[in-house]
Parts: C-alpha cells; sequence; structure tokens
C-alpha cells in the first residue's frame, strides 16, 4: 500500500508545485494591482514554449546539457522581461480603477492574443525535451524510486513562498508595495513611484508565470490549449487560498494536489473534477477564500 | 425609427440566407450564441458578469441529446424541453449564487461551469466523454425531413424566435423587475430598503438568463448535429461574455449584432488565417477602450444626434 502511495504523493507535491507557480504569480499581480489577470495562464505556456525551443536547440548542437537548467531560468527572466512591462504599460494599466467586468474582459482579449501568437510563433504541435529530467535521474528511499527532478521542483516551490515572503516583509521594494497595496493614493501622496511598483509586481508575477511553465516543459511537454487548462487551475488555486494571499495559494496548491491523489484512488475517472469541486465547495462557504480576509467584500 | 431598422436588419438576415446557402449555418450559430449572449448581457445589466454561462448552453444541447435518445423526436418539444432543463438548472444554481457579487460571482460561476465540464469531459459512460453526444435531426409536427431542408427551417425558426424572444427580454428589462437590475448595479442596499427583495429580483433574471443560454445551446446542438464538451469550456463563457460587450450591453439587439459579427468575421477570417482569435481579441480590446457602449452603441448615438 505504502509503495503505491508514496510515489502518488510524490507526484501530487509535484504537481501542487507545478500550480502553485502559476497560481502565486496571479495571486501576487491581484493584490498589488487589484487586476485579476486572465491572460495569466497564457504567461506559463509562453515560458514553457521558450524554455523549451532553448532546451531543443541545446541539445541540437550538444553543448554542455547542464546548461539546460541555466536556459529554463533564464527563458522565465526573459519572457518577464519583455512581456512584464509591455503588457503592463500598455494594457494592464489602463484598467486600474476600472469594474472587475473590464478588467476581465480587456485580459481575456489579451489571452486570445497571446493564444494565437503562440500558435503563430511556436507552431501546433507538441514540444517535448526532458533532458533536466533525465540529467538529475531517480532515486529511492525504502525501494520507493522517484524522479530527483520532483524534488528540484517542491524545492523550488518552496523557495519561492520563503523568498516572495522575505521580499516583501524584508526588502526596501517589499515594504514599498505593502504600502501600495494598503492604500495606494496615501503611498502616491508620500512620494512613492506606484507605476514603477506597478510594472516590477506585474513582471514578477510574469516571471513566475513563466517559470512555472519553463519548470513544467521537462516533465509533460507543452502543447496548445495548456495556457487555457492552467488558467483555470490557477484560478482555482488562487480563490481557494483568497485572492492576494501567497501563503494562501502554497496551501491551496496543496489541497488541489492531494484533492487529486484522493480522487484517483477512489474514482479515477474524476481527477479533472477535484480541483474545482475543491474551489466550489471552499468558495461557498469562504467566498474570499481560505486565508483572505472579510474586508474583501463579498457584497 | 428603431422598429424600421430592426425590421429591416430581420429581413436582411433572411433575404441573405436566401442568397447565399452556405451562411445559413453561419447565421443559425450567430443567432444561437446571440441568445446565450443575450442571457450574459442580462446579468452585466446588473453589474453580475458570468464567466460560466456557456455550462447552461451546454446543458441545454446535452439536454436535447438525451432527450433525443428517450424518444422524443419533436423539434418544438426537443426545444422547449431542453430551455425548461437549463431554467432549471439556473434556477438550482442561481439560488446560491446570487447572493455573491463582484469577482466572487465570476469565480463561482467558472468553478460551477468548470464541473460541469470535467464531469461532461469524464463521465464517458454517460455523455460519451470528449466525443460527445449526437443530436439527430428531429422531426417537424410530424415530418421527417431531409438535413438540408432541416437545416433552413431550423435557421427560420430561429429568426422567428429572434424576433419573439427578443421583444419579450425587451419587455422584461422595461419592466419594474429588469429596471430592478440596473438598480442592484446602481445601489443595492437603497433597493433592500425600497422593500424589494434583492435576491429574488436576480434570481429571476438568473433563471431568464440561463434559459436564454439555454436556447442558444439547444439551437446550436440541432445545427452542429453534435454536442461536445467544449461547448462548456471557460473560453466558450469567455466569448459570451465577449459578444455581450462587443455588441453593446444597451439593449436586446446588441447581443445579436456581436454575435453576428462575431460569426462573420470568423468565417472571414478562416478563409485567411488560423490566427482569427488574435483579430477578435484585438478587436475586443479596441471596442472596450475606444466604444464603451459597443456596436450597438454606435446606432443609439446616432438616433440620439438626429431626434
Amino acid at each position: 500500500m505504502s509503495n503505491a502511495i508514496i510515489p502518488l504523493l510524490l507526484d501530487s507535491l509535484a504537481s501542487a508545485a507545478l500550480i502553485f507557480f502559476a497560481a502565486v504569480g496571479l495571486t501576487l499581480v491581484f493584490s498589488v494591482l487589484r487586476v485579476l489577470n486572465v491572460a495569466h495562464g497564457s504567461l506559463y505556456s509562453i515560458g514553457g514554449y521558450v524554455a523549451a525551443s532553448v532546451c531543443l536547440f541545446i541539445a541540437s548542437r550538444q553543448l554542455n546539457p547542464y546548461l539546460s537548467f541555466v536556459a529554463l531560468l533564464f527563458s522565465a527572466v526573459f519572457v518577464a522581461a519583455i512581456l512584464g512591462p509591455l503588457i503592463e504599460r500598455s494594457l494592464v494599466r489602463w484598467t486600474y480603477g476600472k469594474s472587475e467586468a473590464v478588467q476581465i474582459l480587456i485580459t481575456f482579449g489579451l489571452f486570445l492574443i497571446l493564444e494565437d501568437l503562440q500558435r503563430l510563433v511556436f507552431g501546433v504541435q507538441s514540444l517535448y525535451e526532458d533532458s533536466p529530467m533525465r540529467l538529475l535521474g531517480t532515486s529511492s528511499i525504502g525501494g520507493v524510486v522517484y524522479l530527483n527532478y520532483q524534488i528540484l521542483l517542491v524545492a523550488m516551490a518552496v523557495l519561492v513562498v520563503v523568498g516572495l515572503r522575505l521580499l516583501i516583509n524584508h526588502t526596501r521594494l517589499g515594504r514599498l508595495i505593502t504600502a501600495v497595496v494598503t492604500d495606494r493614493e496615501m503611498a502616491q501622496s508620500i512620494g512613492i513611484d506606484t507605476n514603477r511598483i506597478f510594472i516590477l509586481a506585474f513582471s514578477l508575477g510574469v516571471f513566475l508565470a513563466a517559470l512555472g511553465g519553463a519548470l513544467a516543459t521537462p516533465t509533460s511537454g507543452i502543447a496548445p490549449g495548456l495556457g487555457a487548462d492552467t488558467m483555470v487551475l490557477a484560478f482555482a488555486v488562487a480563490a481557494i487560498g483568497g485572492l492576494g494571499q501567497i501563503e494562501g495559494a502554497a496551501v491551496a496548491s496543496l489541497i488541489v494536489g492531494f484533492a487529486r491523489v484522493l480522487a484517483i484512488y477512489l474514482v479515477p475517472s474524476l481527477d479533472a473534477v477535484a480541483p474545482y469541486v475543491a474551489m466550489l465547495a471552499v468558495l461557498l462557504i469562504r467566498p474570499y477564500g481560505l486565508f483572505g480576509s472579510v474586508t474583501a467584500r463579498r457584497i | 425609427m428603431r422598429i424600421i431598422l430592426a425590421a429591416a436588419a430581420v429581413v436582411m438576415l433572411a433575404a441573405l440566407a436566401f442568397a447565399a446557402p452556405w451562411l445559413q449555418f453561419v447565421l443559425t450559430l450567430a443567432i444561437a450564441k446571440g441568445f446565450a449572449a443575450l442571457g450574459v448581457a442580462v446579468l452585466l445589466r446588473a453589474g453580475l458578469i458570468s464567466i460560466g454561462h456557456a455550462m447552461f448552453f451546454a446543458a441545454s444541447a446535452y439536454g436535447a441529446a438525451f432527450l433525443a435518445r428517450a424518444g422524443i423526436n419533436d423539434l418544438g418539444l426537443l426545444l422547449i424541453l431542453s430551455v425548461l432543463v437549463s431554467a432549471l438548472i439556473g434556477a438550482i444554481a442561481g439560488s446560491f449564487l446570487v447572493r455573491y457579487r463582484a469577482i466572487f460571482f465570476a469565480m463561482l460561476n467558472l468553478a460551477v461551469s468548470m464541473v460541469f465540464y470535467a464531469l461532461c469531459a469524464k463521465l464517458y459512460g454517460v455523455t460519451g466523454g470528449t466525443d460527445g453526444l449526437p443530436v439527430p435531426i428531429p422531426a417537424v409536427f410530424g415530418i421527417v425531413f431531409a438535413e438540408p431542408v432541416f437545416k433552413s427551417i431550423l435557421f427560420y425558426l430561429s429568426l422567428m424566435l429572434m424576433v419573439l424572444v427578443g421583444l419579450v427580454v425587451h419587455r422584461y428589462l422595461d419592466s419594474p423587475l429588469g429596471h430592478a437590475l440596473s438598480a442592484v448595479h446602481s445601489n443595492e442596499i437603497r433597493l433592500e430598503y425600497l422593500g424589494i427583495p434583492v435576491w429574488a429580483v436576480l434570481l429571476i433574471a438568473y433563471t431568464i438568463s440561463a434559459a436564454l443560454a439555454g436556447l442558444g445551446g439547444a439551437i446550436a446542438g440541432l445545427a452542429i448535429g453534435r454536442v461536445v464538451p467544449d461547448f462548456a469550456f471557460w473560453t466558450a463563457s469567455g466569448h459570451l461574455v465577449l459578444i455581450a460587450v462587443l455588441g453593446g450591453i444597451g439593449g436586446v439587439p446588441g447581443a445579436f449584432i456581436g454575435a453576428l459579427f462575431l460569426e462573420l468575421l470568423h468565417s472571414a477570417a478562416v478563409t485567411v488565417t488560423d490566427a482569427w482569435n488574435l483579430f477578435v481579441g484585438i478587436t475586443l480590446i479596441v471596442v472596450i477602450m475606444f466604444m464603451p457602449q459597443g456596436i450597438y452603441g454606435l446606432f443609439e448615438r446616432k438616433e440620439a444626434q438626429s431626434s
């Protein structure tokens, strides 16, 4: 029994880590900019496409395979540095203070644009390059074999939670962000450059999404439609944890990961339903999410 | 003036389908999506954005497929029953969903519709999984027509329903019950103080919007001849909101104008490129930024200037 459960637990931890990358960016952007970015899933898949393309290039030129780890990280930085400021300046900025309907629609328009741009740039066939995963190999504990790459994923997720917390609580930039989140007008009036904070926060969100996509490609490859699928999952996780809550997103992605494992054990055909049932159950009881506060008004 | 314009538009549609039969399918689908977008627009009046109305669209199409399998083989009966099915689902889901506002309403609708989508895709034995279910051609008043004839009948029936249902919804939006929706948007607490139960106002609106989406779904299912889970995917819901906003949520014609515009744009664009969503996305953003009243707003504004 335990031999069957432990790989599944690891699987669910690893998939929770991947969902977490997508969700934490969404939730971070929401907390700072007050905008729900429907195009966030596309940024995830763009990160994946760029990383997969670079890794394939490395493999085809027979460069040092360990370069692909650097490639994973730098493709995320690359996507964030280009798309983050571009999207924030051109579109998202325009929606500040507008109604949710407008924000959702503008970013939905962006989602449609990005999805098609990806198909134009990267084609419609799926990309698969697993050299980073093969390089790390497998280990076994007590006869249970697992992929070291999965451990890396979980470690990265933990690193992101701790890193974000440190950034927000213990750096000057973090304090500025907190000030803007707490009271945008007051922050502006005491001379904080809110525009800069918005660009930085949005780009950080893009980076996290792209990093998630980049880290996901070695395990599952990447194909058209991934952006749309990731979007709802990220949405579900962010909503369960409470929009704007970083630790909430971490706990929620664990819940979703384990809900899936439970579903696979009990009713295998329903594993895809589990995240949404969890989302529905949590939202009906606590619309502001597990970690959200009541001040995020309900009515 | 407005009535003449609307009548001219309907006649033009009928003539267009007659002159160019290949357009008939596109126009039928456009009207079907127009119904669903009208449902979304009803809720948008109250400031509620639903990213989940494709669920009712799909539920009704599945309903038609199941009813046909159960031996109900009459077009009118199929339409009425499947609309009732989606209205019933709407009333049940609405009874708890309309307690929420703003982003929470949007997210909960999304969650419900994604549960529905995942169930449809996964319960292979019941729903046929991602292959979907066929929606066979039903009889019309006891007569079974050949496929092209039936598709024509379906188109003209949809056109007629568009006018009839459009008038009814117009009446509804102009009634105290309909005006209460805008009141919910502007000041909900005042409405409660006036003794009007907001919950009931919204539940009625939600049920009506689900029924409208259902009518669209049933027509689409019959026109396509198949229903697949993708009918209920969240991007489909997004497209419905997009159509409603594109056309303009001000009045009933807006939803249909938006749907026609989008479907015609689609059929024009696919001949040139696969990336038609690119154009749709750009159009959507341009419309929201520069024409907040939608395409229908253009007509309205001109009329206001001329009168």
